[in-house]
């Protein structure tokens, strides 16, 4: 039961952090602008960048190998009241990886009700009307191809 | 051999400083932008991110900048910058199947669930020049305008799984052992006999060109085998890493990735009934003829798994694997204009002498 809960913590924490390393910086920085936050906090790990060695499926569901890697930034920071926030966020946005950690902290906290209304949801909101138009762009060039039945069979 | 020479420092300063004003070409024209690079010139950033084996456009696309617009000196800049970064781990394996399709076709299956999606391609294009690309126009014609009032399916199932169904096709991989990490070339040198992991890892970041003229030659008959493009698809694919801080795996962002699954005919062997076969083709960036190229590559490396017979340079492994690489091809090509002049001066006294020598033999013998 216990570890039930557990999960569902977790799975919780895992959407939030999610919506936080996929929003789009200007996003991000426009909804964080109206948070009032000036409690201090300590960075546990100042924002630094390194790499992700991102890894493959041959055939897209077989053994993995690696494909490539991707620059991270990463960055953990600790509030007053004592919640702990981590971030990794691809590419090299040091203040996306501060402010994403601060959210992950905050979303611990008390404060989670105002952060989620007034900073996860609408980057969620964003992120799935953002993907709707980019998939009805796609699906304008669905095609059907038909054979044609060349005269010499007739 | 190379010996190090000294001197030249100002002809070399010199010499930057003139690259660097070369660079910028004529100051009437406004200077372009890394942004402008990656919202303008995606193919070219791809193919840098691809062959780098670097995902980041900005970097990209700044690495181009300074390259001139050079490549293959750009993926240099791109693997070196790599170099000084840590590395906090591996992500968990992409999950294709869950991809944002912003294209996807098959050549092999008409009438696919979730449909064939052209998305944003050369393909069907009259390849005339487009003129009207060469005057300024403002910013309000926008794209937007496509619009419909359809969206795609959420999971867009994989055409060859299809195939499946009727045990036609071979699974995409033989059982592997997830408990040890895939092999590394950017950690332990290339070893032969190669395993498929790390193959597909060479052929990732492998030159584009290089591999486009070993597919094209299984396609004319040296490898002989026929390959369907069963499905290509493009689009975005949540990267996930688990922090050791966490315990746990979270979604640190999105990349686009090219997949192609090729499909050929397999006339079966002692073991394996009569069926079709898989070549794999997945890298970084919209890089579809890369990929297409990679498919063919890795089914020809196949060769010896599938007990047939090895007779053409795509099939060769030591062959393909050690002279793919563009960054490791350009450095030994290139170094041959660096000052060689103790190394040539050796080779002339060797020749003067062999001359002298044969001059003596010719008169002895008259």
């Amino acid at each position: 039961m216990t570890q039930k809960i557990l999960n569902a913590d977790i799975q919780y924490r895992q959407q939030w952090m999610a919506v936080l390393a996929k929003a789009l910086w200007s996003n991000l920085e426009e909804m964080w602008k109206d948070i009032p936050f000036s409690s201090t906090y300590t960075l546990l790990r100042k924002p630094e960048m390194g790499l992700v060695m991102v890894e493959g499926r041959t055939g897209g569901s077989g053994a993995p190998f690696n494909l490539g890697e991707t620059t991270v930034t990463r960055c953990s920071v600790g509030l007053q009241s004592g919640e702990v926030g981590h971030a990794y966020i691809m590419g090299r946005n040091y203040q996306h990886a501060e402010i994403a950690a601060i959210c992950d902290a905050l979303m611990q906290s008390e404060r989670h009700d105002e952060i989620a209304r007034n900073v996860i949801d609408p980057l969620k909101r964003l992120a799935s009307a953002a993907t709707a138009k980019q998939s009805a762009k796609a699906a304008t060039t669905k095609v059907d191809f038909f054979t044609v039945v060349r005269g010499e069979d007739e | 051999m190379y010996v190090a020479v000294k001197g030249g420092e100002k002809a070399i300063r010199n010499a930057h400083a003139l690259f660097d004003e070369k660079r910028r070409g004529d100051v009437s024209v406004p200077e372009i932008t890394p942004d402008q690079i990656r919202e303008q010139l995606s193919f070219s950033v791809d193919r840098v991110m691809s062959e780098g084996s670097l995902y980041d456009p900005d970097l990209s696309a700044l690495a181009i900048k300074q390259a001139r617009g050079d490549l293959i000196e750009a993926i240099f800049l791109i693997r070196a910058s790599r170099t000084t970064l840590p590395r906090y781990g591996s992500s968990k394996p992409l999950d294709t199947s869950k991809m944002k399709v912003e294209r996807r076709i098959s050549a092999t299956y008409k009438d696919i669930p979730g449909g064939q999606i052209l998305g944003a391609t050369f393909d069907y294009q009259h390849r005339l020049l487009d003129f009207s690309l060469a005057e300024q126009k403002l910013p309000s014609e926008s794209v937007d305008e496509i619009q419909g009032d359809e969206v795609l399916d959420d999971k867009i199932p994989r055409v060859l799984d299809i195939l499946n169904n009727e045990g036609l096709i071979e699974p995409a991989s033989m059982e592997s052992d997830e408990s040890t990490p895939p092999p590394d070339l950017t950690r332990d040198p290339l070893d032969f006999p190669a395993t498929r992991s790390l193959r597909l890892q060479n052929l990732a970041r492998a030159d584009e060109g290089f591999l486009l003229a070993l597919g094209y030659s299984t396609q004319r008959g040296y490898a002989r085998n026929h390959g369907f493009a069963g499905e290509i698809r493009i689009g975005a694919v949540a990267v996930e890493f688990a922090p050791e801080e966490l315990g746990f795996p979270i979604e640190i962002g999105e990349i686009i990735v090219s997949e192609c699954e090729m499909i050929n005919q397999f006339k079966g062997s002692k073991s394996a009934p009569p069926q079709f076969t898989r070549g794999y083709g997945l890298a970084f960036g919209q890089v579809e003829r890369k990929v297409m190229s990679m498919a063919l590559v890795d089914r020809a490396l196949r060769a010896d798994e599938l007990g047939e017979e090895k007779i053409a340079p795509a099939q060769d492994e030591e062959f393909v694997l050690s002279h793919s690489d563009n960054v490791k091809a350009t450095g030994f090509v290139e170094h041959l204009k660096l000052p060689h002049y103790v190394d040539f001066q050796a080779e002339l006294e060797l020749v003067r002498k062999m001359r002298a020598t044969s001059q003596v033999m010719k008169e002895a013998a008259e």
